[in-house]
């Protein structure tokens, strides 16, 4: 598993993937940080991750799309699977290795903590929560994009796929939150089980539930079971 | 040492391969021969545990290769058709990764892969990246993936496919290399490759195995008969009747005149009977020489033509 962490994740800067990732993503906070709150003379960070969550559904489509579609385009997957490696292993590595650059992603924001501290007064209780809900969904959306490279072989269609699905999740969300009549009810309930972004404000209100970290992880888990699942099948594939 | 148990997998309607049984003896060279699309790299892929089969199994020393993955892929080393390498790295990381992956202990690995690019004589190409590898090179570096941990058995397919002559030879030549300490797959559809590398063939047609054999008892179980190639210093009319006289005689065919007052002849005869010695006295009798006299084995192209284009006939 850690030598495939290591490959994937110096593959990363190997490739211009990592460093238009990290460019993108540390450009878009640096902005919002800007218009969220320097020219509003605000202390919280609530707006800035909440813009950057946008950039970012945009941009995780590119770090995760040729994860396991380039393996199966270039038949590396062949030395993997016949290798001792376990395809939870080689999964979980690669996961991982996204993972690792979106977290590094994330110590150039601590820049703006700085900037908070030193002209105003940081409330760390609730930035870490932000922060917390922050990295929950950059794993959720990683574990779709790691899954979605994982059914076709294609990177162009992994990356769509996987914004696609993301979007599609945003909208279920925005239809839970709709107005309805009490006999559509059911449909709010149903999007309240798919409730991504809903728990992720409670994050960014301070609130950290052991309930939503709990949920935010059987998403992952799914997901990464799923992928290996897929990569399985494969194998037994008789089509 | 490895057993492959009545293998079948299909895709969709067809089956890629049927029934397939053989044994990889310890030690061996075996090839793998077949033409393109007869089911060779369906059966090296279900043998190494790239996908499962149909029906069947694979045993490797009695451990099931779907059962014992790890035990079994542990002890085999694989060169795909298409060499699985990671082109953005150097040929040094790459080996070093597939060590990692082969579960080679870290204290080791720099050793390992130091012998490993020594043996497959890609030492001075360890920083370059394999992108920037000629093909012959690429090849090498797949060989070297494939020996990463020792394996006891090495599993090659087609991996002279693509290179230039002056390349094939060289890896021609790094394959017997191996096959002296190592169990060697060589599956190929190119005959002199197999002819020259192999002890055991096994043939593989449609998708079903159609013979497996030492290349000797192949051609002998095909034909009853010995070919000679004969040149003689002697009239033509004059020889060929006295040959005609000689016991065990099958056939003979002038071939014409290919230096100043000789002859050539195609000669055949019965498989019992050795006409070498009663030739070469009827030739001294007569006080015509014989410049030649090259025994043409039948080559293992007619083998193969025979037992592949007649597939129902040979079962």
């Amino acid at each position: 598993m850690l030598a495939v962490w290591k490959r994937e994740f110096q593959n990363y800067f190997l490739t211009p993937i990592g460093y238009v990732f990290m460019a993108v993503l540390l450009l878009a906070g640096g902005l919002f940080f800007h218009l969220d709150n320097v020219l509003r003379g605000t202390n919280s960070l609530v707006q800035m991750f909440s813009d950057l969550m946008y950039v970012f559904m945009i941009v995780v489509p590119i770090l995760t799309m040729r994860l396991i579609s380039e393996e199966k385009r270039t038949r590396t997957d062949q030395l993997l699977l016949t290798s001792p490696l376990s395809i939870p292993a080689m999964v979980i590595g690669k996961y991982l290795a996204a993972l690792s650059v979106f977290l590094i992603s994330l110590v150039g924001t601590v820049f703006n903590i700085i900037v908070i501290n030193t002209y105003g007064r940081v409330y760390w209780g609730l930035i870490l929560s932000n922060y917390l809900g922050y990295v929950f969904m950059g794993c959720v959306y990683i574990a779709i994009g790691l899954f979605m490279s994982s059914v076709t072989e294609n990177q162009v269609s992994a990356a769509v796929l996987t914004f696609g699905v993301i979007l599609l999740l945003q909208i279920i969300e925005n239809v839970g939150s709709l107005q309805m009549p009490t006999y559509l009810s059911f449909i709010k309930t149903i999007a309240s089980w798919f409730s991504l972004f809903g728990r992720y404000y409670t994050f960014t209100a301070g609130i950290v539930s052991l309930a939503n970290i709990i949920y935010y992880i059987s998403f992952i888990a799914v997901l990464l079971f799923f992928t290996m699942r897929v990569i399985d099948k494969r194998r037994w594939s008789e089509g | 040492m490895i057993e492959i148990q009545n293998v079948s997998k299909r895709y969709g309607d067809k089956w890629a391969v049927k029934d397939v049984s053989f044994t990889i003896n310890k030690g061996e060279v075996l090839g793998f021969l077949g033409r393109n699309g007869a089911g060779k790299s369906t059966t090296m892929n279900i043998v190494t545990g790239y996908i499962s089969a149909t029906n069947g199994r694979v045993l490797l020393d009695g451990y099931d290769i779907l059962e014992n993955p790890r035990e079994v892929k542990r002890h085999i080393g694989y060169l795909p058709e298409i060499p699985p390498l990671y082109i953005d790295m150097t040929v040094d990381e790459y080996l070093r990764f597939v060590c990692s992956i082969k579960e080679v202990e870290t204290k080791h690995i720099t050793n390992h892969v130091n012998d490993i690019c020594e043996l497959m004589r890609i030492q001075d190409h360890k920083k370059r990246l394999i992108k920037n590898l000629s093909k012959g090179y690429k090849q090498r570096v797949g060989m070297a993936q494939a020996l990463i941990g020792n394996p006891e058995i090495v599993i090659m397919d087609e991996p002279t496919v693509g290179l230039d002559p002056k390349q094939i030879i060289e890896i021609r030549h790094l394959i017997k290399e191996l096959g002296e300490d190592h169990t060697v797959v060589l599956s190929s559809h190119i005959l002199p490759e197999v002819a020259d590398v192999c002890e055991r063939l096994v043939i593989i047609n449609k998708g079903q195995i159609v013979a497996q054999d030492t290349l000797e008892n192949l051609t002998r179980g095909i034909s009853d008969t010995f070919r000679f190639r004969l040149r003689i210093a002697g009239p033509e009319r004059e020889t060929q009747k006295a040959i005609r006289e000689i016991p065990g005689l099958v056939s003979i065919d002038a071939m014409g005149s290919k230096e100043p007052d000789t002859c050539d002849f195609l000669i055949e005869s019965d498989r019992q009977v050795d006409i070498r010695r009663p030739l070469f006295n009827t030739m001294s009798k007569l006080g015509y020489p014989i410049l030649m006299l090259r025994p043409m084995d039948l080559e293992l192209e007619d083998i193969f033509l025979q037992l592949t284009s007649d597939t129902e006939e040979v079962l």
